[in-house]
């Protein structure tokens, strides 16, 4: 599949960008690691600075100083926060998974539920629905989402106390792993539903417009022509193509959506990547916030991927599989 | 030969009148418009009309809405929150403008000097974008913020920085349509240079799309300000919507009116802005307007 | 011999928001099994409008407001949207004019044509696959297995159009409405189009319904014709009687535009000979003259045909004009 090493290629490049970009920012960040780290300890001898600046290689020019941090992103070193007194990249892999957690739930509820809305709006362009999925997806753009999270919380914490508010987990734990899954996915609710209802608003409103688009078409006609239900029209005939933009517009905003993420874990205490991005800006942890920039690329560029992959599978016109095409004979363009 | 039916109807009425007809026919335009006018009165309007000072105490924290000092109530060092949603409309309303306008000037160039060249200029242009466009933005420009400093002035270049790749892909898609018209070879052949042809010949043919999507951006710019702010990466110094509820929010569950009456503020403003952009775009494209 | 499909004075119209303008006013046509009725009209006159109203497909805010449509005994405009779609397909199909977006581009050539068979023939998918691997070889499709797998961007202009025939004939039909067949088309695939329909014509005793502006295709295809103007039949008769010897101005006009058709008395007719071109084009909707509509464009119209609504004129046994103009007065003139 050259398509597919055509497109890995492209994320790496776009990644070690991502690392070059961060060390970039690392030398224009004012003062260097080592003045920082002496910061932390309250001073040292100029013998001691002179030594870790050495060990940081900062003493070496910074081409040589460049290569160096690749190469240590390469085995996976990503620097060592002194706030949580760890290694950044033990750090964010312990709250990965929670973010992950978050925003394919999060992304799942968006694209079923906006698609959903879509379809049955584009189905009556003037009716009820359709209003309503206008009238949403502009509430649910013009929101703040962090905001959003607040009211939602105010509502459950104090007026209909029946989902958590913050956390992930019972502070008490639980006795059996079902009862465990169940308190994550109970505490999971609102921070997700909060995430979702940006993205079910610019679903809805993109899968309406594509539908539309795509109800009008002459495929569609001949399907009607067959005589096929309007079930079958819509969800076996329309459905299919209704949804390349949508899946298009999935990959372009993953970036969006993990920054949506930021502000959601910081409302609801989620403990994930965004919750940690949080904590680092309070104490200026520089490499945790770059660690957390560069696994967030990474992410992205997973998704984009995926999603790419997706494409192929929905549109065969990008599949890219049998490319034996029949030359067009009597076919005007 | 008797008289021909006129084959093409009413003569058309010149194109501004018959857009700001289309405008004035779309009731969400023009709620949008009347939104935005509120919030611009408020935000310019307001410190003359009501001359409350949004830094200083004038009641006991929290006081509720509907209070002797506070018609809108009191945040948690018992600031007046109409002042201060007063106050800190300029603050955001500013950044978001400035922000806008920055994001808009770098993706017009970047996408003109793509959709115009086109090839290797373009390959690599898009590759830019496509890099700002895959990072996290607000992440980025957490760390932009963080490491230069929080002020209204770099809050308001990492925004603009972060956030100009939509407008790049507009204006390239916008380029490359016009780049290929007859009136633009016909420039070329008269001997207009390349600077002169992206600034003088296209870009203003461009440029109703583009409006549009600098509008939004203010719209998108307010958001984002108000996401740092919440985040405490705000200008400590100058109020904003997106700053009152940051530094009330720990007191929601006391207070809701402190984190509430802001959101609401943002929610208009950025709700009016897209009103009001949607009304533009649907009048400069008939053909969407059944939709 | 009983038509198979009977149109008696068809009115539809359209809802501007305002008023409901007329499209189609008092269209009549009558269709025989295995022949060919060919209606012919420039464009916008209400040819295809004709044809979706017949399949039951017009257009949002298009309607039918008047009239009848018999398929074998059945009023169409009486039948339930079920019975409709029961017929739709099977009894009575569609081909449509562009091969290019008329065919679902996600969907394989196979699941297009078995879809069909299986909906109206409650066949097994084993036996649908193979019955349109019949009808790819019916419709002369070179390497058919393959082409059932392909999809329709990998297939040329005219093997679209073959695989569109193949759907459409794939439950047999009474009835196939032909909507300009071969417009996209290169001319040599024109022909094997047109040479096909009627080889299957031949086999299936299958009623064609063809709409052109194309006169060639008329004199080449059909047994009787219809001529449409702004909505209204304005001459009917068999295939030899309209070429021959045409009786409505406009059905001249359209002849001296294709010069090599010319048959009979007309190949003589000086009339004819000096037009070469209608002046003037269709009416938009809603502009239509009030007595003849043809008149603001017609060489031969006087005051009577401004003032007045002309008669259905019979000029020979089953060949009508509507018209103040008809051959007799001409011979006159």
């Amino acid at each position: 599949m050259p398509r597919l090493v055509k497109k890995l290629a492209s994320a790496i490049g776009l990644l070690l960008a991502v690392v070059v970009l961060n060390f970039l920012l690392i030398q224009l960040a004012p003062g260097d690691p080592v003045s920082v780290i002496v910061g932390e300890m309250g001073g040292a001898s100029e013998d001691l600075i002179a030594q870790m600046r050495a060990e940081y290689g900062l003493d070496k020019p910074v081409w040589l100083q460049l290569l160096i941090y690749i190469g240590k992103i390469c085995t996976g070193d990503f620097g060592f926060s002194y706030y949580f007194k760890q290694p950044v990249l033990d750090l964010i892999l312990q709250r990965l998974p929670a973010t992950i957690l978050l925003v394919i739930t999060a992304l799942i509820t968006a694209v079923i539920l906006g698609t959903l809305m879509g379809i049955f709006s584009a189905r009556k362009p003037k009716g009820v629905l359709s209003h309503f999925v206008t009238i949403f997806s502009l509430v649910g753009y013009a929101a703040p989402v962090f905001w959003t999270g607040l009211m939602l919380l105010i509502v459950f914490a104090s007026i209909f106390p029946i989902f958590p508010v913050s956390g992930m987990m019972n502070v008490r734990g639980n006795a059996t792993w079902y009862g465990a899954v169940f308190d994550v996915l109970h505490h999971l609710v609102l921070p997700a539903v909060t995430l979702a209802s940006i993205y079910v608003a610019t679903y809805s409103r993109l899968s309406r417009a594509s539908m539309l688009d795509v109800l009008g078409s002459d495929y569609i006609r001949t399907a009607r022509a067959k005589g096929l239900s309007e079930r079958r029209v819509v969800f076996g005939h329309a459905l299919r193509n209704g949804l390349i933009p949508v899946v298009t517009m999935i990959g372009l905003q993953f970036g969006q959506l993990f920054a949506g993420a930021v502000l959601v874990e910081t409302v609801f205490n989620w403990p994930g990547l965004g919750r940690l991005a949080y904590e680092s800006i309070l104490r200026r942890d520089y490499p945790t916030l770059l660690g957390i920039l560069f696994f967030s690329a990474i992410l992205v560029m997973v998704a984009n991927i995926l999603t790419d992959l997706a494409y192929g599978k929905i549109d065969p016109r990008i599949g890219g599989r049998r490319r034996k095409k029949a030359r067009p004979a009597g076919a005007r363009p | 030969m008797t008289t021909l039916p006129d084959p093409i109807g009413p003569k058309p009425a010149h194109p501004a009148t018959e857009f700001m007809r289309a405008f004035a026919r779309n009731q969400s335009a023009i709620i949008g418009l009347m939104l935005l006018a509120i919030v611009l009165g408020t935000t310019f309007l307001g410190p003359f009309l009501y001359p409350v000072d949004a830094y200083s105490m004038v009641d006991l924290p929290f006081a509720p809405p509907g209070g002797d000092y506070a018609p809108l109530g009191t945040d948690y060092l018992g600031r007046d929150m109409l002042a201060g949603i007063i106050e800190g409309g300029r603050a955001t309303l500013a950044v978001g403008a400035a922000a806008a306008v920055i994001s808009v000037v770098i993706g017009i160039l970047v996408g003109s000097f793509a959709g115009f060249f086109g090839g290797a200029i373009d390959a690599l242009l898009m590759k830019v974008t496509e890099f700002f466009q895959i990072l996290p933005t607000l992440l980025l420009a957490m760390v932009l913020v963080t490491i230069f400093g929080a002020s209204l002035v770099t809050i308001t270049l990492a925004i603009g920085a972060v956030s100009w790749p939509q407008v790049a892909r507009l204006a390239r898609a916008e380029f490359m349509r016009i780049r290929k018209l007859d009136y633009v070879a016909a420039a070329r052949t008269s001997g207009a240079r390349n600077g002169y042809l992206i600034f003088r010949v296209i870009l203003p043919a461009a440029l109703p799309p583009l409006i549009v999507a600098a509008g939004l951006a203010v719209g998108a710019a307010i958001l984002f300000e108000a996401g740092l702010s919440f985040l405490g990466l705000g200008d400590p110094n100058t109020m904003s919507w997106g700053l009152i509820i940051g530094q009330n929010r720990n007191y929601l569950l006391d207070a809701w009116w402190t984190v509430t009456l802001p959101g609401v503020a943002i929610f208009i403003t950025v709700l009016a802005i897209s009103l009001v952009g949607d009304g533009i775009n649907d009048a400069l494209n008939p053909k969407l307007r059944r939709r | 011999m009983q038509p198979i499909l009977e149109i008696k004075n068809l009115q539809v119209g359209v809802d501007t928001g305002k008023s409901v303008q007329s499209v189609l006013d008092g269209v009549s046509l009558q269709l025989f099994p295995g022949k060919t009725l060919g209606v012919v009209g420039e464009s916008g006159c209400g040819k295809s409008m004709t044809a979706l109203a017949t399949m039951g497909l017009l257009p949002d805010r298009f309607s039918v407001t008047g009239g009848s449509i018999i398929l074998a005994g059945e009023d169409l405009l009486a039948a339930k949207p079920s019975r409709l779609r029961q017929l739709r397909g099977n009894a009575l199909s569609m081909i449509f004019q562009e091969p290019m977006t008329a065919l679902n581009p996600v969907l394989t050539v196979e699941r297009q044509i078995t879809e069909v068979i299986e909906l109206h023939q409650k066949k097994s998918s084993a036996e649908a696959r193979e019955i349109a691997l019949e009808m790819l070889r019916a419709v002369q499709i070179p390497g058919p297995e393959e082409r059932l797998i392909a999809y329709p961007h990998e297939l040329s202009g005219g093997m679209r159009q073959r695989v569109m025939i193949a759907i459409a004939l794939a439950c047999r039909p009474k009835v196939i409405i032909a909507d300009e067949p071969t417009t996209a088309l290169d001319v040599t695939v024109q022909a094997q189009i047109f040479r096909l329909l009627r080889d299957l014509q031949m086999q299936t005793e299958t009623a064609i319904m063809l709409i052109t502006h194309d006169l060639g295709a008329v004199a080449e295809m059909a047994d009787d014709v219809a001529v449409l103007y702004a909505g209204k039949c304005v001459e009917s008769g068999t295939v030899e009687a309209i070429l021959g010897a045409p009786a409505h101005p406009y059905t001249r006009g359209l002849m001296s535009c294709t010069p090599r058709l010319r048959l009979g008395a007309a190949a003589n007719d000086p009339q004819a000979e000096g037009l070469g071109e209608i002046p003037g084009m269709v009416p938009p909707l809603g502009r239509f003259p009030k007595a003849c509509r043809f008149a603001p464009r017609c060489a031969l119209a006087d005051a009577r045909c401004h003032a007045e609504q002309p008669p259905l004129v019979d000029t020979a046994p089953g060949h009508s004009a509507l018209c103040w103009k008809t051959s007799p007065e001409k011979a006159v003139a």
